[in-house]
């Protein structure tokens, strides 16, 4: 446990500025009181019930020091954190936009080129970018503590903010405005990666990034894109309903629709959801299911299913 | 002198006491439209457009009748207050029966203006407008259903011979607060039947 | 006093006179009304606060294993919308402002003693329509943020409408209190002979009365919201989420200091006493309840900075914000330099007086965080804000509680309780709260989220802290009420002025008779006059 993330930011630095700033005024101020308190409750302890103490109402000219220095100590952090701020609030204009979309429990991100990614945001190193983000239903909120940016998504309105990221890493991505039963699920994984790596990854295939998964059985690999695209954000393993059907005993079972139709749930029937979620809807669940075409490749499709297959 | 029990107030004091606290409840009621009113103010500047076509479908004649009614009904409680000030018991009885009347005649216009929004397919949630629209009126009605329970109970109290030149504080406080729904229907009525 | 022959004054102790549950439920006495109240805020915070240890217990680990993440955020609703509406709003203000306001100005009772018991009957209706809710208990968070709010498939209409209700009694309240202050001061009682526990009072009756009625007209709209379709936070019919927060918020700031300024006057009260000094700077500290009050109506978006408000808007509430520390800075000087060349003594009240002060200190130091823009950005949100929240709440007004209550505890029911017993229970109390809430601001810093029921590994050492720090913070309440409670039936009898306080109230027997004072006093100087040479 360190004091504070590590600033991976370009803004993160100036913000910590402003935070130790604070600090240093408050702990003067913290220690001051302190010392007098006990130092007074001390010092002047009463000996007998027939103490005598001074008749002292007040003292004019320390009101007015204790009002004036105060005051522009305060004036002086709000100046300073108000132009880290008006920083913060200030893309360039060489920003790259990405769209974030957040919706009950999962973080969907659009690139300028087209590419889709759900639960990652990939970024390159040095490059600032500006997040242009929405809610889909509820507010949510972007929070990337080592970053230290935070805003909220509104539903029918834009918000945005702005960084650069300067280190090469994975970082934490936290939703950040209650925003229901799934709130503390709703993360993120942050990957900064070198311009060369960022390219490589522009660039190429989108899913299954080598030699992450290399090496995976189709069942561990299913296990793993099970939690990092955000299936078990609605999707449970013990039967109970978070927002879509359960994955316990899923393969095999016989699905109802909404248009009264039905259908075994096979291997066909899995792919179909997971590419085209709207196509058939289990009667009894609201149609939210985002699809994934695009962000599953056909291997990761038949590792989530074998891991399926697993789940009786 | 003897004060063991009953330190009261001299009449005096118990009446501006009174009438300090009726003046702080007034003031708790207009913050409570002031909200509403809010609402109003920052709907019409982002939906100028929405509020000038859809005002024109509120039947100003019947607001207007409305706005009659409530001031003619301020000045028979005016009437009714000074008249129980001189201790005239019978003249404040028939004031504060036309008072409420008219506070009937005004739900009544209510209930004729509501029916016609809704065989219109008019409801709270057709629009913004008509939210604010719903929410403001309706708002005001529930006051003057509490205003004619007020005075109501304030009526049956005078035939009673309850008050007299000497003590008529409640009928004076229940006079403040019918004043208050009226002046809050004077702003209603512009805002939402009235400017374009 | 009466050196005539007027019939002999028998004195009977207000808890005395008329017995059964039904005069109780009915009394127009300030004195009992005052207790109806401290027995209901009391239990209420005894419940929420059982609440906020099963919330704990649930955080001792990362996974929600001990309640699924729906019942947790059921529980953090439920603990925030009873401690905030149903013990802390009214809380001081109604149990202790009660009690005291009217023996304090040497008045026989309140200016509308039958609009005070209907205040009191409001606030059990308003506790009743809660349990209703309780069925299907909302799951909102005590803030109600639309559109979640506005949707969620849980009882928030009876809920908010229950707050509706107590929001009502806290506007008679402190309608009844502004009235009694302004009409019933006895001869002499001047403004600037007022007890400060008295402008406390008076500044906090006034935000009652002026920002109650917002908070009113919000959940009113919301629960149209729900009900009629109505839709001024619905972004799909035109209206604005946000627009709920400022709404909410215009209440909800000047609430905060509903919470605070009371405790403050307590401390007012009892440092004096036990420093035999005369409070420092009683204009500053008078004048600075005023003040704060004016400035905590201008604020309301420092809970929104990320909300999507504009640059500018921002800017002006941060600056604001900055203003409102100012008064509140003052007082914490001049109770520090009243106790310079005092002769104090640490007994229960004034450990309460001084730890408040310590805790208060730090809650509002962090509190400058938090209206620092940029440092906001990166806190909002997170457990800083829990832990600055609950170092004012806890550290400040249940300090100042627990505080009032220990000091008035020999005046309001006569009896004396364990001196030792509430030392060891301070001392529990004092370390538990640290214990548990400290290393929230690291934790909050690290970027914990609020609101989480499951969270990331590596804030598991602090979080597990935390919760030990409960159960210390638990016990020693636990003690506290077990000896105070105790007390009423095994304690020694009170006298008059065990303290040696100069304040009216202590100027009768204790427990006061019903009409308080058998002669009104004629006063003639203010109650700080200790050590003074006539």
């Amino acid at each position: 446990m360190t004091w504070i993330p590590e600033a991976a930011s370009n803004l993160a630095g100036k913000v910590d500025g402003v935070l130790w700033l604070i600090t240093l005024m408050s702990a003067v101020f913290f220690v001051l009181i302190t010392v007098l308190l006990v130092y007074f409750s001390i010092k002047y302890r009463r000996r007998s019930d027939d103490d005598e103490t001074p008749y002292i109402t007040g003292s004019e000219p320390l009101e007015i020091i204790w009002t004036v220095i105060p005051s522009i100590l305060l004036i002086v952090i709000f100046i300073y954190a108000y132009v880290v701020y008006k920083d913060m609030r200030t893309p360039p204009k060489d920003a790259v936009d990405i769209n974030v979309l957040g919706k009950q429990w999962v973080w969907e991100f659009n690139y300028y080129n087209g590419k889709k990614t759900l639960n990652e945001l990939y970024l390159k190193q040095n490059a600032p970018v500006r997040m242009v983000m929405r809610a889909d239903d509820v507010i949510h909120s972007f929070f990337v503590p080592q970053f230290r940016v935070k805003q909220d998504l509104l539903p029918g309105r834009y918000t945005q903010l702005w960084f650069t990221p300067i280190k090469v890493g994975t970082f934490d991505l936290f939703c950040a405005e209650y925003c229901g039963t799934g709130h503390s699920k709703m993360r993120a994984k942050v990957i900064v990666l070198s311009p060369e790596a960022y390219d490589i990854w522009e660039n190429g295939a989108q899913a299954g990034e080598g030699s992450a998964v290399a090496g995976l059985t189709p069942v561990e690999l299913g296990e793993k894109l099970y939690k990092e695209k955000g299936c078990n954000a609605c999707h449970s393993l013990d039967g109970t309903v978070v927002v879509g059907p359960s994955f316990k005993g899923i393969i095999g079972r016989s699905e109802e629709f909404t248009d009264g139709s039905s259908h075994t749930a096979d291997e066909n029937y899995i792919r179909q959801s997971i590419l085209e979620p709207q196509s058939q809807v289990v009667k009894g669940f609201p149609p939210v299911m985002p699809s994934f075409k695009g962000i599953l490749s056909d291997d990761d499709i038949s590792a989530l299913i074998a891991y399926m297959k697993t789940l009786n | 002198m003897d004060h063991s029990h009953g330190h009261q107030m001299d009449p005096g004091e118990a009446y501006s006491t009174s009438k300090l606290g009726m003046w702080l409840f007034l003031g708790t009621e207009i913050m409570l439209f002031g909200g509403l009113f809010a609402a109003y103010a920052i709907f019409r500047s982002k939906y100028p457009e929405m509020f000038l076509e859809q005002h024109r479908e509120l039947n100003r004649e019947m607001g207007a009748i409305n706005t009659c009614i409530l001031i003619f009904s301020s000045m028979t409680m005016a009437i009714g207050v000074t008249a129980i000030q001189r201790g005239k018991q019978k003249l404040t009885s028939i004031m504060l029966l036309i008072t409420i009347l008219c506070g009937f005649a005004f739900a009544g216009v209510k209930y004729v203006e509501y029916g016609a929004k809704f065989s219109h397919h008019i409801y709270p949630d057709t629009s913004i407008f008509f939210s604010l629209y719903f929410m403001l009126t309706g708002l005001h009605m529930l006051h003057v259903f509490i205003g004619i329970a007020i005075l109501s109970t304030m009526l049956v109290l005078t035939m009673k011979g309850k008050f007299n030149q000497k003590y008529s504080t409640p009928v004076e406080l229940g006079g403040l607060y019918w004043h208050l729904v009226d002046l809050i229907w004077i702003y209603l009525f512009p805002l939402l039947y009235l400017i374009g | 006093m009466a050196n005539n022959t007027i019939a002999e004054h028998v004195y009977v102790p207000f808890l005395e006179e008329k017995k059964g549950i039904l005069s109780w439920l009915t009394t127009t006495d300030h004195k009992k009304i005052g207790i109806l109240y401290l027995v209901s805020v009391s239990f209420f915070f005894l419940i929420a606060g059982t609440i906020a240890l099963l919330m704990r217990f649930e955080l001792l680990t990362p996974e929600a294993d001990f309640v699924s993440p729906h019942v947790y955020n059921v529980l953090f609703t439920l603990h925030g919308s009873i401690m905030v509406f149903f013990f802390i709003v009214p809380g001081l203000a109604a149990s202790f402002g009660n009690f005291l306001i009217p023996l304090m100005i040497g008045a026989p009772d309140v200016a509308f003693p039958k609009l005070n018991i209907g205040s009191y009957w409001l606030y059990i209706l308003g506790t009743i329509i809660l349990l209703f809710a309780l069925l299907k208990p909302a799951d909102t968070g005590w803030t109600f943020y639309t559109p979640y709010s506005a949707n969620t498939d849980t009882d928030v209409v009876l809920m908010t409408f229950g707050v509706f209700v107590l929001g009502f009694s806290s506007i008679l309240t402190g309608l009844n209190f502004i009235v009694t202050i302004h009409k019933m001061r006895a001869p002499g009682m001047t403004w600037h002979r007022l007890p400060l526990f008295i402008w406390a009072s008076y500044a906090t009756a006034i935000l009652q009365l002026l920002a109650t009625p917002v908070v009113g007209i919000t959940l009113l709209l919301l629960i149209a919201e729900r009900t009629l379709g109505v839709g001024f936070f619905d972004p799909a019919k035109g209206g604005d989420p946000v627009l709920f927060q400022n709404f909410f918020w215009f209440y909800s700031h000047p609430a905060v200091y509903i919470m605070i300024i009371p405790a403050m006057g307590v401390i007012s009260e009892i440092i004096p006493v036990f420093a035999r000094k005369p409070i420092f700077g009683y204009k500053a500290i008078a004048y600075s309840s005023l003040g704060i009050a004016f400035i905590s109506f201008l604020v309301w978006a420092h809970h929104m900075f990320t909300s999507g408000i504009s640059e500018v808007a921002a800017t002006i509430f941060s600056f604001l914000t900055f203003l409102v520390a100012i008064p509140t800075a003052i007082k914490v000087f001049n109770w520090t330099a009243t106790l310079y060349k005092g002769s104090i003594q640490l007994q229960s009240p004034m450990l309460y007086a001084l730890g408040f002060i310590f805790l208060f200190t730090i809650g509002g130091l962090t509190g400058l965080f938090l209206g620092a823009l940029a440092a906001d950005i990166h806190l909002h949100d997170t457990y800083f804000v829990v832990a600055h929240m609950h170092y004012v709440m806890i550290g400040g007004t249940v300090m100042g509680f627990f505080g009032a209550l220990h000091f008035w505890y020999p005046k309001w029911f006569g009896k004396m309780f364990n001196e030792t017993v509430a030392k060891v229970a301070w001392f529990l109390i004092f370390v538990g709260f640290n214990v548990t809430f400290f290393p929230q601001f690291f934790l909050g810093v690290e970027g914990m989220p609020r609101r989480y029921a499951t969270y990331p590994q590596e804030f598991k050492s602090l979080m597990s802290l935390s919760t030990y720090g409960s159960w210390i913070l638990g016990v020693g309440i636990l003690i506290m009420t077990v000896n105070l409670i105790a007390a009423l039936f095994n304690g020694e009898k009170a006298p008059q002025n065990p303290y040696g306080s100069l304040s009216l109230e202590w100027q009768v027997p204790s427990p006061p008779p019903h009409e308080n004072f058998h002669e009104i006093p004629h006063v003639t100087d203010w109650t700080y006059g200790y050590g003074k040479k006539s």
